[in-house]
């Protein structure tokens, strides 16, 4: 085990095994005027003791994706095509029954704690015991007692929590029994769905080393989801950057930050605020295009400073520019010798 | 949770007694504000009785100081509470050496026995229902024939118990159509007094269940649907937990609590609907009794009836009260 968990510059993921496999993934949503594509080809690997973030704005898919792959989504939406793949067995030709012995003890969810995710009429205890109980079968009581106190000493939760219904808990106190319920199992992959958002940045801080912390003593991968940028340059080891149900750039942490290439990702990353500079926002709302028709080419035409002919017609496709760092944009050429050059810098 | 606060059963005890005191005050108000006089009442009774009666005047009068109607009002109304209190509601008028405590032990067992058994089953019925009628697992044609399950839900009780009547009991003769037990039976703990009792419950209970349980049904529905979009079903379903459990523990658990707060605020229009069941099956419960005594004239009767049946309504939204927060543990046992 690594000594810390974004200290992860040199590690090679090409020579890690992947855990979970994504596979041109879609998801529509039914309106009564044409499908919302939410989610439009999306592809990516998930390493062993990786963690990946997820980022893009609102709407943009990132919630979607991560459902998807859980096979959560409520109707009208549902998964039109696509292959997901955990540890070579693939997920999308299980029955109900079969991926339902599959969820929690390899697929987990941590919710958003803060929020509604716990049942407010149970014990915190009996909400991290039945799914115990569900997968593992029966167990003595005071086993099970042991078993829970030592989740919740693995997050920092007080054991006088035991006994206590949600609402006798703090926001950020819940998101820890959301991330103690997360791993109750040992699961092979964890999706954290916006873990810290809804937290003071204080609360959020714990939260995020409690998650760390976890990840690193199980090794676990996993998808964190988010739009913090700033938090998720500390979080994660790579980072996917989603618009308009598609990832634009998927890179490592480093080179996303120090060099972004899809103009969007660059946009993202110049807006995070600092102290030293007021800065204007760069990106606007309103000129995105109509979810149920994409137009043809780029999806991120409409709103790219760079826009060319080209971007208009021809859908750019992910490819790898840099070592670890896949770009779907037509403003990058690659030259025989393998040299990457801008075409907007040069012309 | 910690348990009832003092506090808490302070606060509910306060309301439960203001509760039955205003009530008791409207009871005391209305026949007195109504037309008609009960002495009046009472010598013309006696009158169509016994012919003409001589120095009928004088009889009122002293009538009326023996029953104290000439005190002032606030002695007459501080008598009345001390009576209500104390249960003794005098006698009653229209068959005079009874007393009003007869009648109303007389009734009570009736009236509670076919409430709380209709009240049981409606609210189980209803539910259950409702609950299918919202869960994805339920087969297809389960929610077709649950919606069809429904039609008397529009009926008032009065007309599904003369439907009820005419056809289980008169066209069929399946049910027995009038009264509590059977004639010739002598009550007690006796096996075909309570085989007939039970024989004789059905109809009534019915009546009242199916106009009923529809409400509870949509309800339930629109709650479970509520429950279906909170973020911890969606845990629930990520958990893999198995689905019927998922379906009693995550959803039914917590749509039901609304419609519990619900039964505890109708136990009054259902009281009043027991009423009118009671009178078109005979049933000699307090809603006969009330009824009776309403054409008769006898106030007594009206007075302690309504009474006994407020009180036992208030009492019962009490304890509603009371268990709430066992069952919500949201539910803060210091405010509100």
């Amino acid at each position: 085990m690594s000594s810390q968990a974004n200290e992860t510059t040199q590690k090679d993921w090409s020579k890690a095994k992947s855990v979970l496999k994504v596979r041109d993934l879609r998801i529509h949503y039914d309106t009564p005027k044409g499908a919302v594509i939410a989610v439009a080809g999306i592809s990516f690997n998930l390493y062993e003791g990786e963690t990946l973030g997820l980022v893009g704005e609102s709407g943009c898919g990132k919630s979607t994706t991560a459902y998807g792959i859980l096979q959560l989504i409520q109707p009208p939406g549902h998964i039109v095509g696509g292959e997901i793949q955990l540890d070579d067995r693939n997920l999308m030709g299980l029955s109900e029954r079969e991926f339902r012995r599959l969820r929690w003890t390899k697929l987990a969810l941590i919710p958003q704690g803060a929020m509604n995710s716990l049942n407010p009429t149970m014990k915190v205890h009996q909400q991290i015991a039945d799914v115990i109980t569900t997968h593992e079968g029966r167990q003595p009581k005071e086993k099970m007692r042991k078993r829970i106190l030592e989740l919740f000493k693995t997050v920092g939760l007080p054991a006088r929590i035991y006994d206590m219904y949600p609402h006798e808990l703090s926001g950020g106190m819940k998101q820890r029994v959301c991330i103690a319920m997360g791993i109750a199992l040992n699961p092979s992959v964890v999706i954290a769905d916006e873990s810290t958002s809804a937290l003071d940045v204080v609360v959020q801080r714990v939260v995020a080393q409690t998650l760390l912390k976890v990840k690193e003593m199980l090794g676990v991968a996993m998808i964190m989801i988010g739009h913090d940028m700033g938090l998720m340059a500390q979080m994660v080891d790579r980072i996917a950057v989603m618009y308009a149900g598609k990832i634009v750039e998927i890179a490592s942490v480093q080179s996303l930050f120090k060099e972004p290439m899809h103009p969007y990702s660059q946009v993202l990353i110049e807006s995070i605020p600092s102290l030293k500079e007021k800065k204007p926002l760069k990106i606007t709302e309103g000129i995105t295009h109509d979810p149920r028709n994409p137009p043809p080419g780029c999806i991120f035409q409409l709103r790219c400073p760079f826009v060319m002919e080209k971007c208009k017609t021809q859908e750019p496709p992910l490819r790898e520019l840099k070592p670890r760092q896949e770009v779907a944009c037509h403003l990058y050429e690659v030259s025989e010798t393998g040299e990457v050059k801008n075409v907007a810098a040069s012309a | 949770m910690k348990g009832i606060t003092l506090d808490y059963f302070i606060r509910r005890l306060g309301v439960f007694v203001l509760t039955v005191w205003i009530a008791a005050t409207l009871i005391y108000i209305i026949p007195r504000v109504a037309p008609g006089d009960p002495i009046a009442a009472m010598v013309s009774r006696m009158s169509q009785q016994a012919g003409y009666i001589e120095n009928s005047d004088k009889i009122i009068e002293g009538w009326r100081k023996r029953f104290g109607l000439d005190d002032p009002w606030y002695v007459q109304y501080g008598r009345y509470l001390r009576n209500l209190v104390t249960f003794d509601f005098g006698y009653s008028l229209a068959t005079f050496p009874t007393t009003v405590r007869e009648i109303v032990v007389r009734a009570m067992p009736w009236t509670i026995g076919l409430l709380s058994i209709s009240t049981a089953l409606f609210f189980v019925i209803g539910n259950l229902l409702g609950a299918l009628l919202a869960w994805k697992k339920t087969p297809a044609f389960v929610k077709v024939l649950i919606p069809a399950s429904m039609v008397f839900t529009s009926v008032p009780s009065l007309l599904a118990g003369l439907m009820l009547l005419y056809f289980f009991a008169f066209q069929l003769d399946w049910f027995p159509s009038l009264g509590a037990y059977g004639r010739g039976i002598t009550p007690g703990w006796n096996w075909p007094f309570i085989k007939s009792a039970i024989w004789h419950s059905i109809l009534p209970a019915a009546s009242i269940v199916v106009v009923t349980f529809g409400y509870w049904t949509l309800g339930m529905r629109g709650m479970m649907i509520t429950v279906e979009g909170e973020d911890y079903m969606t845990l629930a379903q990520a958990k893999g937990l198995r689905p019927f459990y998922t379906l009693y523990r995550y959803m039914i658990r917590n749509a039901i609590l609304p419609q519990i707060t619900a039964l505890a605020l109708t136990l009054g229009t259902l009281v009043g609907g027991q009423v009118l069941v009671e009178y078109i099956f005979s049933y000699q419960g307090m809603g006969n009794a009330i009824f009776t005594a309403i054409r008769n004239q006898d106030y007594p009767v009206i007075q302690g009836t309504s009474y006994i049946l407020i009180l036992t309504t208030a009492l019962a939204v009490f304890i509603m009260d009371m268990l709430y927060p066992l069952i919500d543990p949201r539910i803060s046992h210091e405010g509100s």
